[in-house]
């Protein structure tokens, strides 16, 4: 855990000096562009949780195996908070570019409806006392999520872009420039670290809560006494 | 008992609870109808914004019944004990499911096929995209109870399932509602609207294939 924060701080230090301070400004959005370097890597996330959270209540699902259970769980608040972060820095990017806070933009919605997907599964878990059937239950709501997450991003793309159009991951060679990239990525993989460090966190408190009667959490209480 | 026979079983069964129980079939409809009466009240009778607005309207609404409708999908059985029968059966629980949902349609959702084009004349929607105002009723309205039945089977263990259960549906509706309410608004355009239709179709068979199962897994979880 230690090392973990280490790597965090350390990426985190150098993906925000190499954005905020190396990288040149954009020659048409001036230096608001550098909130990429939070909202792309948050955005990213946010998607890349809910995979994660979908897979491991499948395998908790199928090998009813706990810790995969608490790994879900552990997963859900980090990945709205994600996902409130990359909506909230659009949005204080889209005054200045687009001159509003909001528009019904396809991502910008997408990544809402993102949101209320998550917040779902957190009140689903919320709501059912027993923690082991809320956990399956989560597990079949996470998955039937992530098989309609793609369906209803491309329909709410479909049905209106405003978005400026993907930079990095285009096939042939991403059009944005090598010292923008490097921070960005940087940034991206500080974010999974994080990621890491908080679910981590919470899947501790979880298990610890969940076997609170069992001896060797007991054992352990006693000694911290 | 063969498994079709079982399955039109469970579909006969919930038919003729219903027929005995007519104000489950009535409130969801008067609810549509009421809070497509609410819009021009609300926002005033001009006759373009309404029209303007209307298919989003109807659709919206639509899917609001839709929603509330849902709890009767599994409630009483689940009270009664009979789900527990069911699930005990020796058939597939999804195919089973597949039957009750599909009664629940014929009960809640085709009657709002009935009263759409009275609606539709109240808003003053042009008379060539009626029938598409139809046709995506007849497409989108299974894929609302299909979806439905996944956050009914996951919340009716519940006690106050009714809010969370909101949560859960209304986003998974998104694409249904964007395709079909475009699909209406075009017509009234006089544009060509296969690709939305196509993909309604799509939808709707994606649904009926695949909701029942975890339909099926949900509620095995919330009987346990």
């Amino acid at each position: 855990m230690p090392w973990l924060v280490v790597i965090f701080l350390l990426l985190t230090a150098v993906g925000l000096y190499g954005g905020l301070y190396l990288a040149p400004s954009d020659y048409q959005q001036g230096d608001s562009y550098r909130i990429i370097y939070i909202h792309v890597p948050s955005a990213w996330m946010s998607l890349f949780i809910y995979v994660v959270m979908a897979l491991a209540g499948a395998i908790g699902l199928v090998w009813r195996i706990k810790l995969a259970e608490i790994v879900m769980i552990s997963s859900a608040p980090v990945g709205a908070s994600f996902t409130f972060i990359a909506l909230v820095t659009g949005s204080l990017w889209g005054k200045p570019m687009w001159g509003t806070w909001w528009v019904w933009d396809a991502r910008l919605t997408s990544e809402l409806i993102l949101l209320f997907l998550y917040l779902g599964v957190i009140g689903l878990y919320g709501a059912i006392d027993d923690k082991r059937t809320a956990s399956r239950a989560v597990a079949i709501l996470a998955l039937v999520g992530v098989v309609n997450i793609p369906i209803i991003h491309y329909s709410v793309e479909w049905w209106n872009t405003l978005h400026q159009g993907p930079t990095v991951t285009k096939m042939d060679k991403p059009s944005i420039h090598v010292s923008m990239l490097i921070p960005l990525l940087l940034m991206a993989v500080s974010f999974k670290f994080y990621y890491l460090i908080a679910m981590l966190q919470r899947a501790r408190t979880e298990l610890l809560l969940r076997e609170r009667n069992a001896q060797w959490v007991k054992n352990m209480v006693s000694e911290l006494k | 008992m063969s498994l079709s026979r079982a399955f039109f079983a469970v579909i006969r069964r919930d038919l003729v609870l219903a027929l005995r129980r007519r104000s489950e079939i009535a409130n969801p409809l008067l609810f549509f109808i009421l809070v497509i009466t609410l819009f021009p009240l609300g926002i005033g009778a001009q006759p373009h914004l309404l029209q303007a607005i209307a298919p989003g309207i109807i659709w919206v609404s639509a899917l609001l019944a839709a929603m509330l409708s849902l709890d009767s999908l599994f409630r009483s059985d689940f009270d009664d004990g009979s789900l527990e029968q069911m699930l005990l059966s020796p058939h597939p629980t999804s195919v089973l499911v597949l039957g009750k949902v599909i009664a629940h349609w014929l009960v809640t959702g085709l009657p709002l096929l009935i009263v759409a084009p009275l609606l539709a004349v109240f808003l003053g929607m042009p008379n060539h995209s009626l029938g598409i105002l139809l046709l995506t009723l007849l497409l989108g309205t299974p894929v609302l109870s299909l979806i439905g039945a996944i956050g009914v089977a996951l919340t009716v263990g519940l006690r106050r399932g009714g809010m969370i259960l909101s949560l859960l549906v209304l986003p998974l509706y998104v694409p249904v509602l964007i395709f079909a309410g475009n699909a209406v608004q075009m017509a009234g355009s006089g544009l060509p609207v296969d690709a939305q239709i196509n993909i309604l179709i799509s939808i709707l068979l994606m649904a009926l294939v695949l909701a029942p199962l975890p339909t099926a897994a949900a509620l095995k979880m919330s009987i346990n």
